[in-house]
């Protein structure tokens, strides 16, 4: 990003000149390895956002608003982070549609039955994260996307959680759009991706208009009024200036992934979770939440008896130690597991078995 | 909150969660000098691993950080939480 920035920062798709020459391949190329990161057919199918929240928001507006009317229905499970519930529960109210919520056993799994018993010929979208922000359990999207195109509905899967820990492939999960950040798996904040099935992306309208979205702006002087038409996939759906050196991290942070193999990640982050759930669950004072199998990853909430969340937070804290109280922006889950809020420690691949054992150290002391 | 209060403090924060704990950032170098306060004016309960120090004062319950924090719980609006702190802190 610094190299960009010193030596190539320029517009995009604008001028004639080198530096925008150099900056648009390198704006493009980083579209290519995202593209190739999660396995999308065609590099058209990428969207650069701001993140999982702007992507969420993408396709409620763009696709939601378009396609879904009174009658139809849509699914979003209860144990979805708020960016895969607002933004539908604001195009609900504006389209009439309506949202069935589907259900978590109490150990924060995805209620199959439920899931199975609420999906019907009404339901023309799924919403589903791949893995829960606050339980960590694994969703088994290859499956339950099947299920969903049995019923010619489409789904969307959050893969905020999923993408920077383990290998994704959008194509072997049929995915129909998948959403997720460059800040939670190295890269800067402020960018993210949106991979959508061309041909839902070429049915669908821009999400924002202006600058680099459009093919022609046309003033018809008698009628005075503008013709405006799209340009092409992906560029219908980036208006305006672009994250360019947003783009240029994430790329950068993917080749480093890449690089110590997803496959590598995701072991040595099951190591870290099997260990830490060994150990914290011999501890006195404490309740674990989510299932004990191997079916999750390395998020781990829990609460401490007598302290809140919060508490326990600044307790690791002074010992530099950074874990999340609160709700972590998952406030229904909370409610269903009748939670008041959660600490949550989460691992990356990074972190070590001696820094778990000072994190379960440092517990013992409250 | 009173001019003296304020010079103590860094950041109020609201929490999510539905305990609706609210945490007082001291500024750095003023945390020493606000748990002298907080001793001389609220009751030290006891303490935990030199880390966390619970007082009470009068009918409120609130927990002093080794980093500097202060976490208040079920104050339930601004004004009386700006009334305990300038009492603490006095
Ligand atoms: C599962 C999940 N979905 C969505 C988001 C929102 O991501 P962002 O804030 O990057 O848009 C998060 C962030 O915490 C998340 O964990």
């Amino acid at each position: 990003m610094v190299d960009f920035y010193e030596n190539n920062n320029a517009n995009v798709h604008r001028g004639v000149h080198a530096l925008s020459l150099e900056a648009t391949e390198m704006y493009e190329k980083s579209r290519e390895q995202v593209a190739q990161f999660i396995n999308a057919k065609d590099v058209s199918e990428i969207i650069f956002t701001r993140g999982t929240t702007e992507a969420m928001n993408f396709v409620a507006y763009s696709w939601g608003l378009n396609n879904l009317q009174k009658d139809d229905e849509i699914l979003v499970s209860l144990m979805e982070h708020h960016s895969n519930i607002v933004p539908w529960e604001i195009i609900s109210k504006i389209r009439g549609f309506k949202i069935n919520y589907v259900n978590t056993n109490p150990n924060g799994t995805l209620n199959i039955k439920d899931f199975e018993n609420k999906l019907t010929s009404k339901t023309k979208l799924v919403c589903l994260n791949h893995i829960s922000n606050v339980t960590g359990v694994v969703n088994d999207i290859k499956y339950l996307s099947k299920i969903v195109h049995d019923y010619g509905a489409i789904i969307i899967v959050d893969g905020a959680q999923s993408v920077p820990h383990m290998k994704v492939d959008v194509q072997d999960l049929d995915a129909d759009f998948l959403a997720f950040s460059g800040h939670k798996m190295l890269g800067p904040t402020g960018i993210g991706v949106l991979y959508g099935k061309k041909v839902l992306l070429q049915q669908m309208e821009p999400f924002h208009g202006g600058g680099e979205m459009i093919k022609d702006v046309t003033f018809n002087f008698k009628n005075q009024q503008c013709i405006t038409s799209w340009n092409e996939l992906p560029w219908k759906f980036e208006a305006g200036t672009p994250n360019i050196c947003g783009a240029i991290g994430l790329a950068a942070a993917i080749k480093y992934l890449n690089h110590i193999n997803m496959s590598n990640i995701f072991a040595h982050e099951q190591t870290l979770t099997k260990y830490a759930i060994n150990n914290l669950k011999n501890l006195n004072k404490i309740t674990l939440y989510g299932p004990t199998d191997s079916n999750r990853c390395g998020i781990i909430s829990f609460n401490i008896t007598g302290f809140s969340s919060h508490d326990v937070a600044l307790f690791c804290d002074s010992y530099g130690i950074a874990i999340r109280s609160g709700y972590h922006c998952a406030q229904p889950l909370h409610q269903i597991l009748d939670l008041q809020s959660t600490a949550r420690a989460s691992f990356y691949f990074y972190n070590t078995v001696q820094e778990i054992r000072r994190f379960i150290e440092i517990l013992q002391e409250l | 909150m009173s001019a003296v209060s304020a010079d103590y403090i860094a950041r109020i924060e609201g929490t999510c969660g539905a305990e609706s704990d609210i945490i007082v950032v001291l500024k750095f170098d003023k945390k020493d000098q606000a748990l002298e306060k907080l001793l001389k004016n609220a009751t030290l309960k006891n303490q935990i691993a030199d880390m966390i120090y619970n007082f009470t004062y009068k009918e409120h319950v609130f927990r002093f950080y080794a980093s500097g924090r202060i976490i208040f719980k079920g104050i339930k609006d601004k004004q009386t939480l700006n009334k305990l702190i300038d009492s603490l802190l006095l």
